[in-house]
């Protein structure tokens, strides 16, 4: 079956970024297809690389950007959510006039049509968080 | 699902709006994704569940928390061709609430009609 996910949940605060995580796991694990994982609201913040969890502790992010490398994982940030909240890549940076980038291997920042489009590409869409 | 919709057909999707307009940003996000979504031309409908009707409320009043009153947008939901509202009615009576009091006409369904219209849906978004 062909999964998209959408995560609307931060790391740490929330259980749902991890469970989403899990499920796509365990999806691939069984054979099954992930068309895209979509950050909606605060799981934009799933895709900073400046997050420093203790190390005694699981790295939500690294651990998403290793399962995308790994299983070429399209994931993708909200760009109207990820502007709000902070997260930026090196284009975003620019055209807003920052002077820096967070966004983690792996993931990249576009629009909302394509959280749709994954609604109307997959066979299931499944929504964890809020 | 994918390959019966492979040749242009239209999705349903239908978006659940279970939460207070402010408080948290989810009613609002919600409906960017609504009028974003809307340029698909997908089947939409939207459902209105708990603290999830007061985002309808008429009379809202938003200068005293410094966001924006996102109410009056409901309100152009027609000009992109989302005119499927659906409100649950043990949630508006839980509230002392009509249809009367919201901002857009809609359909008030009970909770069993609610789980039908679900049930109908191939995409449904909780917010």
């Amino acid at each position: 079956m062909k999964f998209s996910i959408l995560v609307n949940e931060g790391p740490y605060t929330h259980q749902a970024s991890d469970t989403a995580y899990q499920f796509v796991k365990a999806a691939l694990a069984k054979g099954h297809e992930i068309y895209r994982v979509f950050f909606y609201h605060d799981g934009v913040n799933n895709g900073t690389r400046l997050t420093v969890p203790p190390q005694d502790d699981r790295n939500i992010v690294k651990r998403w950007s290793e399962l995308a490398a790994q299983h070429k994982l399209d994931l993708v940030l909200c760009i109207a959510a990820a502007q709000r909240r902070g997260l930026m890549d090196k284009s975003e940076a620019k055209r807003n006039g920052k002077d820096a980038d967070n966004i983690a291997p792996g993931f990249r920042i576009s629009g909302l049509g394509q959280l749709i489009e994954a609604g109307i590409q997959a066979d299931r869409l499944v929504v964890f968080g809020a | 699902m994918s390959e019966e919709h492979a040749g242009g057909t239209a999705k349903k999707f239908l978006y659940v709006n279970r939460k207070a307009p402010y408080g948290t940003i989810y009613g609002l996000e919600s409906l960017e994704v609504v009028l974003i979504g809307a340029a698909f031309e997908q089947d939409v409908s939207l459902a209105f569940l708990g603290d999830g009707v007061y985002q309808l409320a008429k009379g809202q009043d938003t200068k005293g928390l410094e966001v924006k009153n996102f109410s009056p947008t409901f309100g152009a939901l027609e000009d992109y061709d989302v005119t499927k509202l659906y409100v649950e009615e043990e949630a508006l009576q839980a509230r002392g609430l009509s249809a009367a009091d919201l901002v857009v006409p809609v359909e008030v369904v009970d909770t069993r009609r609610m789980a039908e219209i679900m049930e109908d849906q191939d995409v449904i978004l909780s917010f």
